[in-house]
């Protein structure tokens, strides 16, 4: 005696959404059935082992049927096979377009291509991401990059509209998209301990105010090219560190505005040179598609390790930063304003974000 | 009567690519109606195709336009090879022909494919100008509204209820034809589709035909269903009740209707039909009618005997006493059959007629029927099989006592009904014929042939007593007509049932029919049944038979016809005299009990009753008496009253059977049947009684037929009617006693019964005042006798009248133990579990003590196919499997449902079939629906759990194409959180215009969820939706698809394949709905669900037909209850106005 068939269909489409999760964690049936009998589910409802599995049967051919609809979400607000509300869509979508930020940071700043995809299986063994759960993650990241790789407009809001995603998603899509297009190297033993949301913050920096698109919203990829021009403008900064006189300078300027108001004043002002050079090489080589990608790691080895072993606290760091900007408006000969506001805008919130454990 | 038809083809998307080198589709569109084709232009390169097509229009018969449905086929343009299809649209234009429907189809329709399923959607829109022809002869019907519903619809009253129109059309099964065998098959399927659809649409103009020959102008309970006979065909059939409806106005003043267009109708329906078949109501009259002189008495003698006095008075009193001639029931059987037009035309008479009390015995079993095939009656459910044997009390009647309570009764009506008579008065100056068709009370009934109705549910009062279940069941051969001519075209069609997987050879090559016999014969069969069902209702002295219905079940050439109902007695003042044969005592109508209690008290006579049955004074108003219980097919009438909730019970049944072909087989089925409706009912009564009730609505009864087994699934809602006695308790007996250890079991069983019965009584809240029995006990005149129950037909049916009929006034059923199968059986009986907490069940319209529903419903289809591994199973070991089936169904559906909480799964409606040798399968389509737990006015907080459903606030959302046609009215009907600005809205509109009112389209409405564009359409199989009015019917919904698949892997196996199959018929069914402008469909059922599978040749193939009535609804405001039932005749009127 054996279940030949059995289905269970709604007008409404029923849909559990611990089971939702279970289908995107890439549990298979059988293992979904043991969580949610972990969970207790049973005991609600009187309900036994066969009851679970035939509930969870049902919903796993939903959600399978359903995957085609999500992959395009424009097409589920108006197919006509699933009759799903309104708000239960968007929660469909936007878990669907979910991730885990542990498999997201393995492949952030990767190429979206077949190389990395090979490679799943392992990400998924050190992350604890089951490969289905890796597999769908990856597909929607290239799903998203080719929708909006062709797009003109802003690349959160087309991301917003095409996927019908949330804006907190959106952005970190825009994020993803943005890292792997620029192809940041995030993967180095240094940057281990920035999360995804550090990097997502950057990026998000980095689109609003270093990209074509911060100074003009209808070009082709306005949002994921860094603005050349302004690469190339930077490199006038180099007059910040070459000008023994501007260095100096400077540097009286920021150590007057700190004396006093910070513990590490004294190794704020033995580094100043030290890491304004850094600082300031950093924005002179990003015109080098090599050192874009490096920009984190040299963030990182430029000015935050120094700060650490010196054990600045992050108010310091941001004291430092504040003046050390601000300082820079003040020197007579210095001509390149503008820039200099437009490049340290983002390094000192990108710092800020980096600066932890 | 000709029209013209105009489609319009929009736009297409999501089309499926169809040319892999561009990932694109060069989509273009064919439209067809009848024989004429138009196409659109190729829409070159896109999944989104923008047609914009010209108005195609067809000029047609307006038969043509209710038989045709229109074909949208929807093609991938191919330069150098065929042209292939993507998909088609089957749309039905019947909802266009009544100017109360729809007046614009309009919408998004899914394209649909029978081997590929859904594949995009294509957005139409068609409309029909009719011009007016008032030919008498006229072969169409166009303006007959068709409804699915059981009840009188919303929002409509019924002036006249015409009665039962049937009707069966019979063609050859594309899928058999010779042609199959070089056809693809999806040529075959969609031959069997357009075929189905044209055959549906010819059985509804002809059901509407005879309509207007009665002179309704709609069809209510309209019941359409399919005979897949493989070889010898396909039926069509349906069934309905004929009504003139009238739609709710407030101006209108109901009670002083006199119709006069109604009344020359009627007369022609009462003058001789003119096709021949039916019997003719005139001949009659003057045979058994009273002369119209009695009725002059009418007005004045209110204490007079019997107003409507006996043409043949009380001589025929002698004859109908002696009951136990009567004992012979076939012969009776065929006799009242010939004489059949005679019986029915005594109107109004008082006395029992000689007829109807010569059959009380029609109930018992195994007898043939007289016109040949093997057919069998069941007992009527609520007999028990040892009816026969017991002793009938001959006593004869005493004509002063009957005049009496005749007198009495009538006495009281006779002063209530002196408006409406003198209006019959003045009628009485023409002919006794006119008189008789134009009454003037409210409802007038014309009963025709058969005095059936297919209604569930009645206006308070039109319901007068109610006897009891009858049913008929027919086993019959479906290779009886021979026709050689056709041998050689034919049987071909073994190459395609053999792709088509069932699997089956057809045996004989010989077993043909011609089309042309085939009507008249399934004709014969059917009003063979339908004879029965009349007698056993006269058996139990009543004139009609409510809640009718009728079903098959097939299994290669072997047929079982089963039709049951509810016997009645319908309240005269409703009904045209001389319609029903009201042929018994007097007293029963118009009687003063009250309504809560009046439909229970028996129609019969209690000294000839026609079983035993302990009669009681009602426990309401101790006037009437009252059976212990009250087993019918019917909803629970709204004014019923009450004690507790109440619960689905079900009894299920297999039986295995020795594989046989041909009149072996037959006989051989025939032979189980009986025995398998006696175990059906005895589980059914033991369920009752442990659940401390007294009676069952709803009842259905499916016998399904497989090659080597039969399976039976009775279901109903049992409830604790207050009217009745208290059940019994249940009473285990061992039948060797002194056996000390077989004395602890059954003590320890005994005690288990007794806690499941106090525990259900808990559950379902049945505290019955305890007093009442006390004062009612004494006055009955006769012994009463201790009612036994038998569990097993092996026991000789002479115990009974053995028994010790002086029993106490505990009545108690008795259970003996004297075998292992007996022990099993009340391990069975105590197996069903109860519902969880927070839910509750029935197969009923709604759930008595439960009124305030909440807006959410989720009405959901679940199917289940067991296969059973084992050949060798015993009946026992079956039985067990198959209870664990249905019981683990339900278990499913608790879990399932459990964010509904709380909340009722209402109109379960389980089905099952044997679908191959060693499978068993279950569909059930049912509606769950949430309540709120307190009883406040609050009626629509929907609960924390059911967001699902807040959301759905039944926008109807303005299709971005719609947009074009001017004529519809947009206005806002919800999505407005304010109910009162709806209301206000939505009444005046109802109000003030109830018949021109335009289409209510509201705007969509400003949730930014996705920009969703498509109207959420509701579905409940029940005929009303909770917190909402229907304010239009846009006409039925009656859908046929099949569906098959050579990938059955591919699509995730048998349960994937049904999943979407059913998934996309909800779709389709959804987006028909839409286009006619509505947001809902009630009364939906799924009436056929037939899968065939080959897992090893990877295929499957689905048929399923799904039926229902489109509507809008809005959120009702006023705060009456949901459970108001349908208003009909007076009560109407202060219901328009709200």
């Amino acid at each position: 005696m054996a279940v030949e068939l059995d289905v269970f269909v709604g007008n409404t489409t029923i849909m559990d959404e611990e089971v939702y999760q279970l289908w995107l964690d890439g549990y298979t049936v059988n293992d979904a059935v043991k969580v949610r009998m972990a969970g207790g589910v049973l005991d609600e409802c009187e309900a036994n082992q066969d009851v679970l599995l035939s509930d969870t049967m049902d919903q796993y051919r939903t959600f399978q049927m359903c995957e085609r609809l999500l992959q395009s979400p424009a097409k589920l607000a108006n197919q006509l096979l699933f009759q799903i509300p309104p708000h239960r869509q968007t929660m469909l979508i936007e878990r669907y377009y979910a991730f885990d930020d542990s498999f997201v940071r393995e492949v952030l700043g990767k190429k979206l291509s077949k190389g990395t995809k090979k490679d799943l299986d392992d990400i998924g063994a050190k992350t604890g991401v089951t490969l289905k759960s890796c597999r769908r993650q990856f597909d929607n990241f290239k799903r998203v990059f080719k929708v909006v790789e062709e797009l003109k407009g802003p690349l959160v809001e087309n991301i917003r509209q095409h996927f019908l995603l949330s804006d907190k998603l959106a952005r970190d899509y825009a994020a993803i998209v943005f890292f792997a297009n620029n192809r940041f190297e995030t993967g180095k033993k240094k940057l281990q301990y920035l999360t995804f949301q550090d990097f997502a913050f950057c990026a998000g920096q980095l689109i609003n105010n270093w990209t074509v698109g911060a100074v003009d919203n209808m070009v082709e990829d306005m949002d994921v090219d860094l603005d050349k021009e302004f690469l190339q403008e930077l490199k006038e900064l180099k007059v910040l560190i070459t000008d023994k006189d501007l260095l100096d300078q400077h540097k009286s300027l920021v150590c007057t505005a700190l004396r006093g108001k910070t513990k590490a004043f004294t190794e704020m002002e033995a580094n100043f040179k030290n890491l304004s050079r850094g600082l300031v090489n950093i924005a002179t080589k990003l015109t080098n598609t090599k050192d874009v990608r490096d920009f984190f790691i040299d963030l990182v080895e430029k000015f935050i390790e120094p700060c650490r072993s010196d054990r600045w606290t992050s108010a310091d760091v941001k004291l430092y930063l504040t003046h050390y900007t601000n300082s820079a408006h003040i020197l007579d000969s210095f001509k390149h304003q503008a820039v200099w506001d437009r490049y340290m805008g983002v390094i000192k919130s990108c710092i800020f974000k980096m600066y932890h454990d | 009567m000709p029209g013209k038809l105009k489609a319009k083809i929009v736009a297409g998307r999501h089309l499926p690519v169809m040319d892999r080198a561009s990932d694109l589709t060069d989509a273009f569109v064919e439209v067809k109606f009848g024989n004429t084709t138009f196409k659109t232009d190729v829409f070159p390169k896109s999944l989104n195709p923008q047609w914009n097509s010209e108005w195609f229009k067809f000029e047609v018969d307006d038969e043509d336009l209710q038989d045709e449905p229109l074909q949208i086929t929807v093609l991938d343009h191919d330069t150098y090879s065929a042209n292939d299809a993507i998909g088609k649209v089957y749309i039905d234009i019947d909802p266009l022909l009544c100017t109360e429907a729809a007046s614009v189809i309009s919408g998004w329709f899914p394209i649909y494919d029978t081997i590929h399923g859904i594949r995009g959607e294509i957005n139409v829109l068609v409309k029909v100008e009719l011009f007016n022809d008032l030919n008498r002869f006229r072969q169409s019907s166009c303006g007959v509204k068709f409804f699915c519903t059981t009840s009188i619809p919303r929002g409509y009253r019924a002036a006249m209820v015409h009665g039962f129109v049937e009707e069966l059309v019979v063609n050859e099964d594309p899928e058999y034809q010779w042609i199959d065998r070089i056809r693809t098959p999806r040529a075959s399927n969609e031959a069997r589709q357009r075929l189905i659809s044209l055959m549906s649409g010819e059985l509804q103009r002809k059901i509407g035909l005879k309509v207007l020959e009665m002179g309704g102008n709609a069809v209510v309970g309209y019941l359409q269903c399919f005979d897949l006979e493989g070889e010898s065909g396909l039926v069509v059939r349906a069934i309905g009740t004929a009504c003139t409806l009238e739609k709710h106005s407030s101006g209108s003043l109901v009670n002083t209707h006199t119709h006069p267009n109604t009344a020359p109708a009627s007369n022609a329906c009462n003058s001789p039909s003119k096709d021949g078949k039916e019997p003719v109501f005139g001949e009659d009259l003057p045979s058994s009618s009273g002369p119209p002189t009695p009725f002059r008495n009418l007005p004045t003698s209110s204490s007079s005997p019997p107003p409507f006095s006996p043409s043949k008075p009380c001589s025929r009193q002698s004859s109908s006493s002696d009951t136990d001639l009567s004992l012979t029931p076939k012969t009776d059987e065929s006799q009242s059959g010939r004489r059949r037009p005679g019986i029915f035309l005594c109107p109004s008479s008082p006395v029992l007629s000689a007829d109807s009390l010569s059959l009380p015995g029609s109930g018992s079993v195994g007898r043939g029927h007289s016109s040949g095939c093997r057919a069998t009656t069941p007992p009527i459910p609520s007999f028990t099989h040892s009816d026969s044997a017991l002793l009938r009390k001959s006593v004869s009647f005493t004509e002063d006592l009957l005049l009496a309570a005749s007198g009495m009764g009538s006495g009281g009506s006779a002063g209530k009904e002196a408006g409406p008579l003198k209006t019959l008065l003045r009628q009485q100056t023409q002919t006794a014929l006119e008189q008789r068709g134009a009454s003037s009370s409210g409802l007038l009934l014309n009963a025709r042939e058969f005095p059936f109705f297919t209604l569930t549910s009645f206006p308070p009062g039109f319901l007068v007593h109610v006897g009891g279940v009858v049913s008929a069941r027919s086993v019959k051969l479906l290779d009886r007509i021979h026709n050689p001519d056709l041998i050689q075209s034919s049987r071909q069609s073994i190459v395609r049932m053999e792709r088509k997987m069932t699997g089956r050879q057809r045996k004989s090559q010989d077993r043909l029919w011609s089309v042309t016999d085939e009507p008249e014969t399934r004709d014969a069969w059917w009003e063979e049944i339908r004879q029965e069902i009349k007698s056993h209702a006269k058996a139990l002295g009543c004139h009609a038979v409510v809640g009718y219905s009728e079903n098959t079940s097939i299994c290669e050439e072997v047929c079982i016809l089963s039709a049951s109902g509810t016997a009645t007695i319908l309240n005269p003042r409703y009904m045209r005299e001389g319609c029903l044969d009201i042929g018994s005592t007097d007293h029963r109508f118009d009687d003063p009990s009250p309504p809560s209690c009046g439909f229970c008290h028996i129609p019969y006579d209690e000294l000839n009753m026609p079983f035993p049955a302990q009669l009681t004074y009602c426990y309401n108003c101790r006037r009437q008496k009252v059976p212990d219980v009250l087993f019918t097919t019917i909803d629970l009438p709204a004014e019923a009253a009450v004690t507790g909730k109440g619960c689905l019970i079900q009894a299920r049944l297999c039986r295995l059977k020795k594989k046989a072909q041909g009149e072996v087989n037959a006989t051989a089925i025939s032979n189980l049947l009986p025995f398998m409706e006696y175990e059906l009912h005895t589980q059914l009564m033991n369920k009752l009684k442990l659940r401390s009730m007294n009676a069952l609505f709803g009842l259905h009864i499916q016998i399904s037929v497989g090659e080597n087994m039969l399976l039976g699934l009775a279901s109903a809602t049992g409830v604790y009617l207050t009217a009745l006695p208290a059940p019994g308790g249940i009473q285990i007996a061992g039948k060797t006693s002194g056996d000390l250890n077989n004395e602890q079991h059954i003590q320890s069983i005994q005690k288990r019964i007794n806690d499941t019965i106090a525990k259900n009584k808990e559950l379902y809240q049945i505290n019955p005042p305890e007093l009442t029995e006390e004062g009612v006990g004494s006055p009955i005149p006769e012994p009463r006798q201790r009612s036994r129950l038998f569990r097993s037909h092996s026991e000789s049916s002479d115990e009974v009248s053995e028994l010790d009929l002086s029993h106490g006034k505990k009545d108690a059923f008795v259970l003996e133990i004297d075998d292992t199968d007996a022990v099993e059986d009340i391990h069975s009986l105590l197996i069903d579990a109860s519902p969880p907490t927070g839910f509750y069940t029935c197969n009923t319209e709604t759930m008595p003590g439960i009124y305030n529903w909440t807006t959410a419903v989720q009405m959901f289809t679940s199917v289940r196919v067991l296969r059973l591994s084992n050949a060798n199973l015993s009946n026992q070991s079956l039985n067990k499997i198959f209870t664990d089936l249905c019981e683990n169904l339900l278990k499913s559906f608790y879990f399932k449902l459990r964010s509904n909480i709380p909340c009722c799964l209402c109109h379960l409606n389980f089905t099952v079939a044997v679908p191959e040798e060693e499978l068993i399968q279950v569909s059930v389509t049912a509606v769950a629906m949430t309540f709120d737990k307190d009883q406040t006015q609050e009626r629509f907080i929907t609960k924390g759990g059911n967001e699902t459903e807040e959301q759905l606030q039944f926008p109807l959302e303005l299709c971005a194409d719609s947009s074009s046609t001017n004529t519809q009215t947009s206005s806002k009907f919800s999505g407005v959180p304010e109910n009162t600005i709806v209301s206000s809205r939505v009444s005046s509109l109802e109000n003030c215009s109830p018949l021109t009112e335009g289409r209510p389209r509201s705007l969509r409405s400003s949730r930014s969820f996705g920009g969703s564009s498509v109207t959420m359409v509701k579905m409940t199989p029940l005929s009303f939706l909770p917190g909402t009015r229907i304010i239009k019917y846009l006409g039925i919904i009656n859908m046929f698809f099949i569906r098959e698949t050579t990938s059955l892997r591919e699509e995730g196996g048998v349960s994937g394949f049904l999943h979407s199959f059913i998934a996309e018929v909800f779709a389709m069914v959804r987006a028909h709905v839409a286009a006619l402008g509505g947001n809902a469909v009630v009364s939906y059922s799924m009436k056929d669900c037939v899968l065939m599978e080959n897992p090893n040749k990877n295929q499957a193939q689905c048929l399923i037909n799904v039926s229902g009535d489109a509507v809008i609804c809005v959120r009702e405001t006023d705060q009456e209850p949901m459970t108001s039932m349908t208003n009909i005749g007076q009560s109407c009127t202060a219901d328009g106005a709200t």
